[in-house]
């Protein structure tokens, strides 16, 4: 079943947590933050019941079945008789089932007791804006000089609550991370909030899950639960301008990159400032491209420049028409911004 | 004023060969195209309706097949992201809209006159026009198929993605103008059953004797005439914002994409009800005739009819857990989504004690009813789960869902459906089916069906969403989509052995008799294949169990079902009083009539005109509406009263 | 043919012969009316299952008014109270309207006079008529429209909605005239008349309702 298209996330299948694993990056049987562990233990609880509800009324009914099964022909003719009056089936069944369905609606509102708020002030807000198909992430900063955009990739610090302001800008999506907190929808028009918290560190995988339009299948977002020291000094590099280009070939792509990428894409430092696509300024600081759908690497990369519609129909990013050398230059100059 | 007879009192009579004879030619349609087009015969219609149905039903899975190939494995490319949005948008409509609802409503239509000892629903014209309107509806629908331009945004068709700016094509006005449609000809058809009961039972047919099947219609019409609006509203207030410049979604101008939400869940949650509750009435209504005994609980089952549909109106914001709504309306309505299941023990466990307490013969439909039980169960166990607030946060919008949604639509209305025809078959064509092949349907469909569905519950658990057209391979969902792509295809083959089963036993099934599973209720006192008229007299019903009262020995009361009241002078049936039936006038029922396929052909017009922006066509339509609506209503001299419709 | 007597009779001895009690219908010793008169005819009832879903259609349009009033971030509505100088009045001629064909019916048709079966009719149509032509003009006189902004898209919804209605009811209301003009309707029969009057009741019930929603609901704050 391993292709060697099953070995891209290779670096990212490392970091996520073993257990989650098992059951692939997107499973929530296993979870980790305050945000989620309580409804996965709600799940477990109420999928437990359920099943043995299920099974239950299956062996009922099965032995209601064999218990004085007629021949088939025969059987039809036979007298009918209201024999026995069954009534305290529904009276018992009734009764117990009302029983464990006021168990369940209790613990199902503790629960959203628990997970409405987090437990404690938390110290970071991010702002999200989905768009079709990609997630903008700004990070607020005080003073508003620290405040930076990055896509798709959202860092957190481990064991702090953090708050996440949902934004809507085009058409309905619902931002989710499985292991780490239930769906929140993003609504144009309207600011939604959530939270999250992250127990250990690791790459937690979420996807958008909101029908929003032909690429609704690609787009992924990815939390990156790190160690706060680790945290911040993240947060100072995404700070940095892009280094100025150290080659011809380099100061070529930057040129192309000008008059041809800035329309949409932003890269602090070189003067190009659209804000319709991703903030590129720190590209290389990302682990996949296109909202999760390719690893980043210099192949995917070039391949996405040169026909981002062949890759993701459908997509914003338009068909560029580049020359093989104006590709190589731009592919070279997106590489340097780390 | 001539000197019209306006009263006359009822004979009561025996049914004989010469009165029959006489019935028939009074109550016979023309064979032929004119007897096609002019039928109001509900019988007729009925039939109609289930045979429609299951085209739309086939349409729908080959549609469904399609989308399950694309998923057998990561990253495939059988179809494109157009194609699979449109096929999931069109596989959704088709089997909500144009299956599950219509091939109730065609059970219902045959069914209703005949358990209720009536001759024909209260407004057969209008029955003719609910039919025709249907079809016009699907077919119009189906015009965008070929053209590549369907509905795209999904069964529920959410703004702002169905909004003009991002999806300026017309699909979306199909799927508005077609849902507009299509309720019209839903709300007919519910208003018809809701009158039909008031006034055509049988004399003696009070409340507390009709089938569980007429309260299961019952509830589902009425809430199909209070919830059919909010949709028909919303899909007018997105066909003005996408054409006429208005701003009820456009968030641009601070309309409320939510507001859709809203209108649609709360009709999108009571029709889950209607599509299910006269599916679970027929459960209630032939699993007993194989228990050879009466349904466990009769009042209980009725009551929980009733009171799922009234709690269905007060849970739609169940779909709507994760869009930030306050957590004190999510707390009310979580634990309300919760309540609505206790009706449903009720009947589960009435099925049970039936069984239990009777002795089952596991005749084919007797195996699907069983069943049903079974898998409405695990859909109801399953529902209960997303009802959980904090939980559906995480399962809401995954395969989950889809798992669960599935085993309520098929368990709980292909199953019963399958069934019923294979309980009512004789009736509808004077045969039987062969219970061979039926057995092998059966265990197909049960085993195809377990195997797609049941990992469907897994692999969303897993996190795979709702409606994405491929994924990734690392996300580990390649296996348990192969699964289900190979249980849904065993599900199709289920299904295609049953069309199969219908084929050959319309021809050369064994001949029924009036009665051959020795059941209760009225329908299987008269001859198979019903004649036109339905009774030769209007029988007297003194129970619940008309064909059973000797056996069951419970009164000395006994129905009088071929002695009853003479009506044959023209077109007339017996109308009675609203709760305790008792004889209240004649009703002179219409004629075959083609106005009710002009109306629908009109109306079908003015909503061409409104989709090609041919404002003149409309007008015109609703111009020719206009005319048949008077010439439909002029008054008959004679009574010098209108025969309203 | 049977003699009804005799039938009842023949039933009754062959049911006592074989010592099985009638089910407890009364056999129709009345004669049955015929046909569907007044009350008693299906479309009376069918009528009332129409005014229900439309009456729905309505609460759910005055639910989307008030939600979208709900969200909104400034005044609603946006432009101050709407004014009274016209829809006041107007309410009163539409109730008068129904007046009129209330007398129609209860002095006209029951008493088989037709003369004021006419007149109710024909004013009722008339004070009808001028509704609709007020209501042009408050709509011509209006700050906003349709387009403007979303107060004016679910203002002109909710009031067009409404006099689409109003239309179909004098429509109605002239097939009434018709049909009495040419004595289709006597005092034992004149089912159409009661069933249209519903319609006519409803479209004026449902205007007093939505002229609370838009205009005296927003000055009670």
């Amino acid at each position: 079943m391993r292709s060697a298209a099953a070995q891209r996330f290779a670096v990212l299948s490392a970091l996520v947590t073993p257990c989650v694993c098992s059951a692939g990056p997107m499973s929530y049987f296993h979870t980790s933050g305050s945000a989620v562990d309580p409804i996965t233990a709600l799940g477990w609880g109420l999928g437990i019941a359920c099943l043995a509800i299920v099974a239950l009324i299956g062996v009922l009914l099965l032995a209601a079945l064999f218990r004085a099964r007629a021949p088939k022909p025969e059987g039809l003719v036979r007298t009918v008789s209201r024999s026995g009056s069954g009534l305290p089936w529904i009276y018992i069944g009734t009764g117990v089932s009302t029983v464990v369905l006021c168990g369940m609606v209790i613990w199902t509102l503790l629960t959203l007791k628990l997970v409405a708020a987090p437990h404690a002030a938390t110290g970071l807000t991010i702002e999200i804006r989905a768009h079709q198909w990609w997630w903008e992430i700004r990070y607020v900063g005080e003073p508003p000089a620290r405040t930076f955009v990055t896509a798709n990739e959202l860092h957190i610090p481990v064991g702090t609550p953090v708050s996440l302001r949902l934004i809507g800008d085009d058409v309905i999506h619902s931002f989710w991370i499985p292991a780490l907190a239930g769906k929140t929808d993003v609504i144009p028009g309207q600011t939604n909030n959530a939270w999250i918290e992250a127990d250990k560190p690791g790459v937690y995988r979420g996807q958008c899950s909101e029908y929003c339009g032909l690429q609704h299948a690609h787009m992924s977002a990815f939390v990156i639960a790190e160690p706060k020291r680790q945290f911040e000094a993240w947060w100072q590099q995404q700070l940095a301008p892009s280094q100025p280009p150290r080659s011809a070939q380099l100061v070529i792509g930057a040129e192309l990159f000008r008059s041809r990428c800035a329309a949409c894409h932003t890269v602090r430092g070189i003067g190009a400032g659209g804000i319709l696509g991703p903030d590129l300024t720190h590209l290389m600081s990302r682990n996949t491209i296109a909202a999760g759908t390719f690893r980043n690497s210099p192949e995917s990369l070039s391949r996405w420049i040169a026909n981002a519609q062949a890759l993701k129909p459908g997509s914003r990013m338009p068909q560029m028409d580049l020359t093989a050398p104006q590709l190589d230059a731009v592919t070279a100059f997106v590489q340097t911004l780390r | 004023m001539t000197n019209a007879v306006i009263n006359r009192a009822p004979l009561l009579a025996d049914e004989t060969p010469a009165l029959r004879e006489r019935l028939a030619r009074i109550w016979e349609t023309p064979p032929g195209v004119r007897g096609f087009l002019s039928s109001v015969d509900h019988k007729k219609i009925g039939i109609r309706y289930i045979v429609t149905a299951f085209i739309f039903l086939v349409i729908g899975g080959l549609e469904a097949l399609l989308m399950r190939l694309q998923l057998a494995h990561s990253d495939l490319q059988i179809l494109s992201p157009q194609a699979y949005d449109q096929l999931f948008t069109m596989h959704g409509f088709t089997m909500i809209f144009l299956y599950a609802g219509p091939v109730l409503s065609g059970f219902s239509n045959y069914l209703w006159p005949l358990l209720l000892g009536s001759r024909d629903m209260a407004f057969p014209r209008l029955n003719a026009l609910s039919y025709w309107i249907y079809l016009l509806a699907g077919v119009f629908l189906y015009v965008s198929f070929p053209l590549g331009l369907s509905p795209d945004a999904g069964w529920f068709n959410y703004p702002p993605y169905a909004s003009a700016a991002y999806n300026p094509g017309p699909n979306i006005d199909f799927y508005l103008l077609g849902l507009i449609f299509l309720g019209i000809s839903t709300s007919v058809g519910a208003a018809n059953f809701v009158v039909s009961l008031l006034r055509t039972r049988a004399p003696g047919m009070s409340i507390n004797r009709m089938p569980i099947l007429v309260w299961g219609t019952l509830a589902a019409s009425i809430g199909n005439l209070l919830a059919i609006p909010a949709v028909s509203l919303g899909c007018i207030l997105l066909f003005m914002d996408r054409q006429m410049g208005t701003h009820f979604f456009d968030f641009g101008q601070h309309g409320q994409p939510l507001l859709w939400q809203h209108l649609f869940w709360m009709f999108g949650h009571p029709w889950v009800y209607a599509i299910v509750l006269p599916a679970l009435g027929m459960v209630s209504d032939a699993l007993p005739t194989f228990c050879r005994r009466p349904l466990v609980g009769y009042t209980p089952v009725a009551l929980a009819t009733v009171s799922t549909m009234m709690i269905g109106f007060g849970v739609w914001l169940h779909h709507m857990f994760a869009t930030g709504l306050p957590a004190l309306s999510l707390a009310f309505f979580s634990a309300a989504s919760m309540v609505i299941t206790i009706p449903s023990a009720v009947s589960t466990f009435a099925w049970i004690a039936t069984i239990w307490t009777g002795k089952p013969v596991f005749t084919t439909a007797f195996k699907f009813f069983a069943s049903f039980i079974l898998l409405f169960v695990i859909g109801g166990v399953s529902g209960v789960m997303t009802g959980a607030v904090p939980l559906d946060f995480q399962l809401t919008d995954t395969y989950f869902v889809v798992a669960h949604l599935h085993y309520v639509l098929i368990g709980i209305n292909v199953f019963p459906v399958v069934g019923a025809i294979h309980y009512w078959f004789p009736k509808f064509t004077g045969r039987m089916m062969s219970e061979r092949l039926g057995s092998w349907s059966f265990w197909t469909m049960f085993a195809g069906f377990n195997v797609a569905f049941f990992p469907m519950h897994i692999v969303g658990l897993m996190g795979m969403p709702r409606r994405i057209y491929t994924y990734s391979p690392e996300l580990g969902w390649d296996t348990i989509n192969l699964v289900s792509t190979i249980g849904s295809f065993f599900f199709a083959a289920g299904i295609a052995l049953f069309f199969w089963n219908v084929l050959i036993s319309r021809r050369r099934g064994a001949l029924a008799g009036d009665n051959p599973w020795n059941a209760a209720t009225l329908e299987w006192s008269v001859p198979s294949p019903v004649p036109a008229y339905n009774f030769a007299v209007i029988p007297l019903v003194a129970s619940r169990h008309p064909l059973w009262e000797e056996q069951l020995g419970e009164s000395i009361d006994r129905s009088s079902l071929r002695h009853g009241y003479l009506l044959d002078q023209g077109r007339e049936a017996l109308a009675t009083t609203v709760l305790d039936a008792q004889p209240d006038l004649i009703l002179e029922m219409p004629g075959d009539s083609y106005a009710p396929a002009v109306l629908a052909a009109a109306l079908a017009l003015v909503f061409v005109g409104l989709l090609t922006h041919f404002w003149w066509l409309a007008a015109c339509g609703l111009f020719a509406a206009a005319c048949t609506v008077a010439a439909w209503l002029w008054p008959k001299p004679e009574t010098a009263s209108p025969a309203l419709v | 043919m049977y003699c009804r007597g005799m039938a009842v009779a023949k039933a009754r001895n062959r049911i006592a012969r074989v010592g099985l009690k009638m089910p407890e219908i009364l056999p129709a010793v009345h004669p049955l009316p015929i046909g569907s008169p007044g009350r008693k005819s299906s479309g009376w009832y069918g009528m009332w299952c129409l005014v229900a879903t439309e009456a729905a259609i309505f609460a759910y349009l005055i639910f989307s008014y008030f939600y979208l009033g709900s969200q909104a971030d400034g005044d609603w509505p946006p432009m101050g109270l709407p004014s009274l100088r016209l829809a006041a009045p107007n309410t009163a001629v539409l109730l008068l309207s129904s007046l009129a064909l209330f007398w129609a019916e209860r002095s006209g048709a029951r008493r088989n006079l037709r003369g004021r079966l006419l007149l109710g009719l024909g004013v009722a149509f008339l004070l009808g008529a001028g509704f609709v032509l007020v209501q042009l003009v408050e709509w011509r006189d209006k700050p906003f429209t349709l387009h403007s902004d979303l107060y004016g898209s679910i203002y002109f919804t909710m009031t067009g909605f409404h006099l689409v209605h109003v239309v179909v009811g004098l429509g109605i209301l002239m097939a009434l005239f018709l049909w009495a003009l040419l004595g289709h309707f006597n005092h034992q029969r004149h089912a159409a008349l009661t069933i249209g009057a519903i319609y006519w009741h409803f479209v004026d019930a449902v205007w007093v309702l939505l002229f609370a929603v838009l205009y005296i609901v927003p000055r009670l704050r």
